[in-house]
């Protein structure tokens, strides 16, 4: 048994290195900014970002929301549509021939030069949004789904075979679960695409937003602004991507990605 | 007269893929009777798991028939248990839930797959290790799981493909004990491929040697010893000997073709 003690020290001699990354970080930027090293009105001052973020902290929230909200639902969505492309993929040789190219051509083109496109045909609003994240972030979660559903170990398809399984059984009982961590792995890269789709979706046409908020703090050159803004929007990437990992956790703690490193112990 | 257990008739595997033509099995005759302990051993590659796989309704046929039970085999079989060379467990289940697995497909009474899995357990020796992932297990204990898996509907017939080919020589001579034991407490039909010739006299009544590949059988030796079967007894009694240097003989004959 872990006492608290012991798991505050093993958080500690985790959680001690990318901190001390951070604080090299922190100072170096502080000493470069404070020396003028580059004009301020180009990198500012950490305390000048930190004054904007709380001076401005329910300005920034509410655009945060904004953003967060449209990467969730473009998020979800190619979730969704991407494990379906990759069921139909894995199960038929016709739908793969069909869907294929519409999947890779939808990943090649420019997001940014569609952007424009999406804005004119469906306005303002949430949807080119959500359409444009969705298109960034659903081919990671078809490559990995289809990936996870073809590994299954043919022998386990022969297993269910011979119990008489239903195409369904064998498909919620064995190769789902088999494909859970190549599937896993995929909505991680896709969740922190999301974010970018959301955000190329607000430069191009918003009136709100943390993209939109970024376009006008470069317009007024107000740089302290600009760097809390990105900072604002790699912590959304950060904690959707930690959301995904928990769940991760909980969906596949018997998997060797997740074992790996755990210290033998006898129960 | 019952129905054999198993009745394969003039069988001839091919398999064609877009450069080779493999044929895997050719001419195979054999019946099974029910209560047989069949072994099947021959040189890695010459179609033993094909044969399995046939029985089993796996693979097709290119040419002959195969029966189980008196009913033609055309599709999968359900009323058989099959082990497999790999244990093949869902890694992401514990031991008895890879047994259950079995019932929960098949749509068996829960109650009665439950109890039956807990006699399996403990036939099998697996007490204490119910909840335990694969990756927890040793290679013995995978096969004991996946064995207690094959029998908790209580096939007719048990199909095994180099179940233990993966252990080492005394977890095999123990696991080649207890399934001894298992088949005669339970009453199943069994064929079992091999590619060793101890373990082949071993737990047969009967040893089918086949040639390399295309796999023919070259001959059917009976075992004459008792049903109840320990290593300790049989390795020195002098029919084992006679019956695996024979065998010996054939498979390495076998070899210079
Ligand atoms: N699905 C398949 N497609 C093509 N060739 C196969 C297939 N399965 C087995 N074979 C070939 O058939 C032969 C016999 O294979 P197998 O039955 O696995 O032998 P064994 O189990 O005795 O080692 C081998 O040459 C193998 O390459
Ligand atoms: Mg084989």
């Amino acid at each position: 048994m872990t006492s608290p003690l012991r798991r505050l020290a093993a958080a500690t001699t985790n959680t001690w290195r990318p901190a001390l990354v951070l604080a090299v970080v922190l100072v170096a930027w502080w000493v470069v900014a404070a020396r003028q090293v580059v004009p301020n009105y180009l990198v500012p001052r950490p305390e000048q970002v930190w004054q904007t973020l709380t001076g401005q902290w329910d300005f920034l929230m509410r655009n945060s929301f904004v953003t967060l909200w449209e990467t969730i639902l473009g998020f979800v969505l190619a979730a969704l549509i991407g494990l379906g492309a990759a069921v139909l993929i894995a199960y038929s040789k016709t739908m793969e021939r069909a869907l294929y190219p519409i999947v890779l051509f939808a990943q090649v083109i420019p997001k940014i030069a569609i952007a424009p496109l999406l804005i004119v045909w469906f306005g303002f609003g949430l949807t080119p949004k959500i359409i444009l994240a969705v298109l960034i972030a659903f081919f990671p979660v078809v490559i990995s789904g289809v990936a996870g559903l073809r590994s299954t170990d043919p022998e386990l398809l022969d297993l269910s075979a011979t119990m008489g399984a239903s195409p369904w059984q064998t498909f919620r009982k064995i190769r789902f679960p088999n494909a859970l961590p190549h599937l896993m792995a995929g909505l991680k890269v896709a969740v922190t695409l999301a974010v970018v789709g959301a955000v190329v979706g607000e430069f191009v046409g918003a009136t709100e937003g943390l993209g939109y908020v970024l376009l006008v703090a470069n317009g007024n050159l107000d740089a302290p602004m600009l760097f809390a803004d990105l900072f604002l929007m790699s912590a959304i990437g950060i904690a959707l991507f930690a959301v995904i990992e928990a769940a991760e956790a909980l969906l596949i703690p018997w998997h060797a990605s997740r074992r790996a490193g755990t210290p033998l112990t006898t129960s | 007269m019952t129905a054999a257990a198993i009745d394969i008739t003039g069988l001839v595997v091919t398999f064609r893929s877009k450069r080779a033509q493999t044929t895997a099995l050719t001419e195979i005759t054999m019946q099974v009777e029910p209560g047989e302990f069949v072994t099947i051993v021959g040189p890695s590659g010459c179609g033993k798991s094909t044969l399995l796989k046939v029985v089993a309704g796996l693979v097709r046929p290119t040419s002959g028939t195969v029966s189980l039970m008196g009913q033609q085999v055309n599709g999968p079989q359900k009323e058989i248990g099959f082990v497999f060379q790999r244990a093949a467990l869902l890694e992401w289940r514990g031991a008895r839930k890879n047994i259950l697995l079995q019932a929960e497909i098949r749509g068996l009474d829960r109650a009665d797959a439950a109890r039956r899995a807990d006699q399996l357990i403990e036939l099998t020796g697996l007490q204490g290790f119910e909840n335990a992932l694969p990756h927890e297990l040793s290679g013995g204990m995978q096969q004991r799981v996946a064995l207690c898996r094959a029998l908790l509907h209580q096939p007719r017939v048990l199909l095994m493909d180099e179940p233990f080919g993966a252990l080492d020589a005394l977890t095999r001579e123990q696991l080649n004990e207890e399934l001894n034991r298992i088949w005669r407490e339970t009453a199943t039909t069994i064929v079992l491929v091999t590619h060793s010739i101890a373990e082949a006299v071993f737990l047969g009544t009967r040893v089918e040697v086949m040639s390399q590949r295309p796999g023919r059988l070259l001959r059917t030796l009976d075992v004459d010893l008792p049903k109840e079967r320990r290593y300790a007894q049989v390795m020195s009694d002098p029919t084992f000997d006679r019956l695996a240097s024979e065998i010996r003989g054939l498979l390495g004959s076998g070899a210079n073709h």
